[in-house]
């Protein structure tokens, strides 16, 4: 077979474990080689994601079609009242409004929309063209706050203007200026918020139970199951649990140095992942020790359950490799440790947006011979899948056909997925999705695999 | 309440460059790149893998707010030439976005300065051309602009042959399997474009391939010049637009136009033309078809008289679909396109000319929000159009029969037939079941006969 040659200037985001890996060296946090078919998005999909499970907000795109269109109802992130998240609005810019500027159609029409649909608060999404027309959005967005009432928030988020991190900010700057505009009177001590979970499948209500288990007030979800009022009054809880680290973590700093509250980063999938995000929050209420006996009890029962469930998939998956490739590499670092407790190991580990420092982690964790790789693309993702022989791939929609292929079993583990992944049961449903992809008899057929033929 | 409606809500419309990359796609060896921000073709590849099922590789140019304040020329150029080395393209399908094309970057310039710089008299992969601004039109706009782009890069002139064009406009791969067998039966050599039937419909890969194969060849785009005539199925396209009018002004080639064919007149205007041009009689295969068909219409035809439908999706496909609706008794009450070319309701006027009679309403430029504030008033029994109407289809409790493209919410969109008698009867089949499902769904009995 043909070797693939990779591209000379994307060699330094690639790093195979020899060694012990002792000479680690990976280049991250660029963006991305024109012409080298990213799976990355942009900045407007980062600030989008994040804001996205704001359920009682207004989501307006300004800008032409395809980036509302896009967008529209594209997450997993269930609601359990309002949906207006799930709606697509745009201003539809044409060409006149390009040579005439987008203003006057901005405000237009936040006024319909904010009358007709009545949101608690309302995100304004500047679009790649926004930045070259040179639409002033703060001004039109100052200008409908004060007319309806409501806040209307801007959100800098012009795709080409840095990657999806820089979108991530952005919508960050926006929740900010949320925060701290509601009443804390009902806020006990023992209180925390959830950051960076999405409630992909009503994985953040799987989460809330657990804490609201141990006698922890949850005082919102950023930005999961998202509210506008429950945003408002995040600044009354005593710490922040931090997810998706990638995301979020920005808007953590920010409420720590404006608010004093503490944060810590974890991660809910996976037995033992999942486990540790208990115990570390516990942790930190050490005056109130049956927080801890709570956490201690909940992982006891939820183990005694799903251990012996589990049994069955290892017995099966036992041996067998996985691939890795996702938006963020804090996650990855979660579905290594889910595959080892499945008996699987792992032939490559790679994300969208990991920084040195998650690399370094990446590094320490993987077995000799895992390859490693930043910002990645199908050429790449292929090569590395057929060296190493890998009968599984973690990924997302983009990943998902390549997989299947090239005869790969594949998880989704994206913003697409509909079953829970995350907390106890979400180690079930993950490992039962891995088991019948990777067990399933269709693959027989597969050239790779022989192809019967 | 009616609200005054300036924001476009929930689009029943693509932008421009998405059409672009779906014909390239359709070409051999070919790989579609984007000129402007990386989440364009990120975002592009994601809507048209959840239809297709295929990978489907868009490079882009990746600006940066350099490349947006000192032009594009640098980030193009690097990006061509990462492209044709992980790639090893015969084509490259280049279409612009809202950004590079708002920033007046000059690329056909670009272009000539890249095959100056870098190929130094080496080959260099075909480079086509679109400028597809995401602020004008729609991804129909974009679809036939790439198409356009390809024969004015590639046809040559040459010496009349037996060959036929067929710009099919955008539809399914196995549509576009059912045309091409049709072409063989007449023994007609065809050159159709673009040809995504394997490249988006393909089967597994021993070995991996950087490009899926199939796709019509840059050497059969080539002799598009020197063909007896181009068949072009559309109602709506503009002169200016259209790839067959230009091979006819620039080369001779005789044009005919057609709406998409669909339902039996539109398919037997289709079928007669290919008897004109071959000079040979309709295939027995085809006769045989449209016996089923029209046996299918007598067998089928009193559960659907009179019921009344919304259709809804690009001008050209409701257009043809309003014509055969009409022709098997139903009523599409409203007839509406996200797209607006102007000639909607002029052209289907020329298919359907009872249309005010038949109370048949007919809106252009329209989201799905519109859409279903005429729902409400119309009360339709069904809607038809792509997955996107899911959402009113289930608000409102009006079954939706997915058609074209987009289908997100279901299996195998890829594979569904609209044109043709064997399209119209699988079409036909569905339609006539929808209705009995729902009776039986309604019905206390539960008939197991219907």
């Amino acid at each position: 077979m043909e070797q693939i040659q990779i591209l000379k200037e994307r060699e330094k985001q690639i790093f195979e474990k020899k060694d012990g890996g002792a000479a680690f060296d990976i280049s991250c946090e660029t963006t991305s080689l024109s012409g080298s078919v990213s799976q990355r998005a942009c900045v407007f999909c980062g600030s989008r994601v994040v804001l996205y499970p704001v359920a009682d907000a207004l989501h307006l795109v300004h800008g032409p079609i395809g980036c509302a269109a896009y967008t529209w109802d594209i997450r997993g992130s269930v609601s359990s009242g309002p949906e207006l998240h799930r709606l697509s609005f745009s201003t539809d810019l044409q060409e006149t409004d390009v040579i005439f500027g987008g203003e006057k159609k901005l405000y237009a029409s936040l006024i319909e929309l904010i009358e007709q649909y009545s949101p608690k608060a309302a995100f304004i999404y500047s679009t790649c063209i926004i930045g070259l027309i040179g639409d002033d959005i703060d001004a039109v967005c100052r200008k409908v706050a004060k007319e309806t009432g409501i806040p209307v928030l801007p959100v800098h988020s012009e795709g080409f203007k840095g990657t999806k991190k820089d979108g991530y900010r952005a919508a960050c700057i926006s929740l900010m200026k949320l925060v701290g505009t509601g009443e804390t009177d009902d806020i006990s001590p023992y209180s925390l918020n959830i950051l960076g979970e999405f409630n992909l499948a009503g994985e953040a209500w799987i989460i809330r139970e657990y804490y609201e288990k141990m006698g922890i007030q949850v005082v919102s979800t950023l930005t999961g199951d998202g509210r506008v009022d429950a945003i408002r009054k995040a600044h009354g809880a005593s710490l922040n649990v931090v997810q998706c680290s990638g995301s979020m973590t920005s808007l953590a700093k920010d409420m720590e140095e404006k608010y004093g509250i503490p944060f810590i980063r974890v991660s809910y999938f996976g037995i033992e992942d999942m486990a540790s995000a208990l115990y570390d929050v516990a942790k930190l209420f050490p005056d109130r020790p049956d927080i801890m006996d709570k956490a201690r009890e909940i992982v006891k029962s939820e183990v005694e359950t799903l251990y012996p469930q589990l049994q069955k998939f290892k017995a099966a998956l036992s041996g067998k490799k996985a691939a890795i490739y996702v938006g963020g590499a804090f996650k990855t670092f979660s579905l290594i440790k889910a595959l080892r407790s499945l008996g699987m190991s792992v032939v490559l580990a790679g994300s969208q947006t990991g920084n040195s420092e998650d690399y370094r982690n990446l590094k320490e964790m993987c077995d000799e011979g895992t390859i490693i790789v930043d910002d990645s693309n199908p050429v790449e993702l292929s090569k590395f899948i057929l060296e190493k022989d890998a009968d599984l791939l973690i990924g997302g929609v983009k990943e998902r056909p390549i997989a299947f292929k090239l005869g790969v079993a594949f998880c989704d583990h994206n913003h697409e997925r509909k079953i829970p992944l995350a907390g106890f049961i979400g180690m079930y449903n993950f490992a039962l999705e891995v088991y019948q992809s990777v067990m399933s008899p269709v693959w027989q057929f597969a050239p790779r695999k022989g192809g019967l033929k | 309440m009616k609200h005054a409606k300036t924001a476009t809500q929930n689009a029943c419309k693509l932008c421009n460059p998405l059409g672009a990359c779906l014909a390239f796609r359709g070409i051999e060896n070919c790989v579609p790149f984007l000129h402007g921000s990386q989440g364009c073709a990120t975002y592009i590849r994601r809507y048209l893998i959840s239809h297709y099922k295929e990978p489907i590789d868009i490079a882009s140019s990746n600006f940066n707010e350099d490349t947006a304040v000192f032009g594009g020329s640098r980030n193009l150029k690097l990006g061509l030439q990462n492209v044709t080395q992980q790639y090893r393209p015969e084509v490259i399908g280049l279409a612009t976005t809202c950004l590079s094309e708002t920033i007046g970057d000059d690329v056909k310039g670009i272009l000539r300065e890249y095959k100056k710089e870098f190929m130094n008299g080496s080959p260099m992969p075909v480079m086509i051309h679109a400028s597809t601004p995401s602020y004008q039109g729609s991804h129909i706009d974009g679809f036939h602009g790439a198409v356009r782009a390809a024969v004015e890069t590639l046809a040559e002139q040459g010496t009349p042959q037996q060959l036929v064009n067929l710009f099919p406009n955008m539809v399914s791969p196995a549509d576009l399997r059912h045309l091409r067998e049709i072409f063989d039966d007449f023994s007609l050599p065809c050159m159709m474009l673009p040809d995504y039937s394997k490249t988006l419909d393909g089967g597994p890969w021993a070995e991996y391939h950087r490009i899926p194969p199939g796709g019509t060849p840059a050497s059969a785009i080539s002799l598009s010049g020197s063909a007896i005539g181009s068949i072009e199925f559309t109602s709506t396209l503009a002169d200016a637009k259209s790839p067959a009018v230009w091979l006819e002004e620039k080369f001779g080639v005789t044009r005919y136009q057609l709406p998409m064919p669909i339902g039996i007149r539109e398919t037997d205007r289709f079928f007669s033309l290919l008897e004109t041009i071959s000079q040979k009689p309709q295939p027995e295969k085809y006769d045989d078809e449209r016996r089923r068909l029209v046996d299918a219409y007598a067998d089928g035809h009193k559960y659907i008289f009179d019921k009344k439908v919304i259709v809804y999706g690009e001008e050209d496909l409701v257009i043809s679909m309003t014509a055969f609706l009409r022709e098997i008794g139903m009523v599409p009450v409203l007839v509406a396109s996200g797209g607006k070319s102007g000639q909607l309701k002029k052209k289907l006027l020329e298919l359907v000319p009872d249309l005010e009679e038949a109370g048949i309403k007919v809106r252009d430029g329209v989201d799905f929000v519109d859409i279903e504030d005429e729902a409400k008033l119309l009360t339709p029994d069904f809607l038809i159009g792509n997955s996107k109407g899911y959402t009113m289809s289930r608000k409102n409790s009006i079954p939706l029969l997915r058609i074209g493209f987009p289908i997100h919410d279901r299996f195998g969109g890829q594979r569904l037939h609209h044109l043709g008698y064997r399209g119209t009867l699988e079409l036909f089949d569905r339609i006539v079941n929808m209705v009995l499902q729902q009776r039986q769904d309604d019905s206390e009995i539960g008939y197991t006969y219907l």
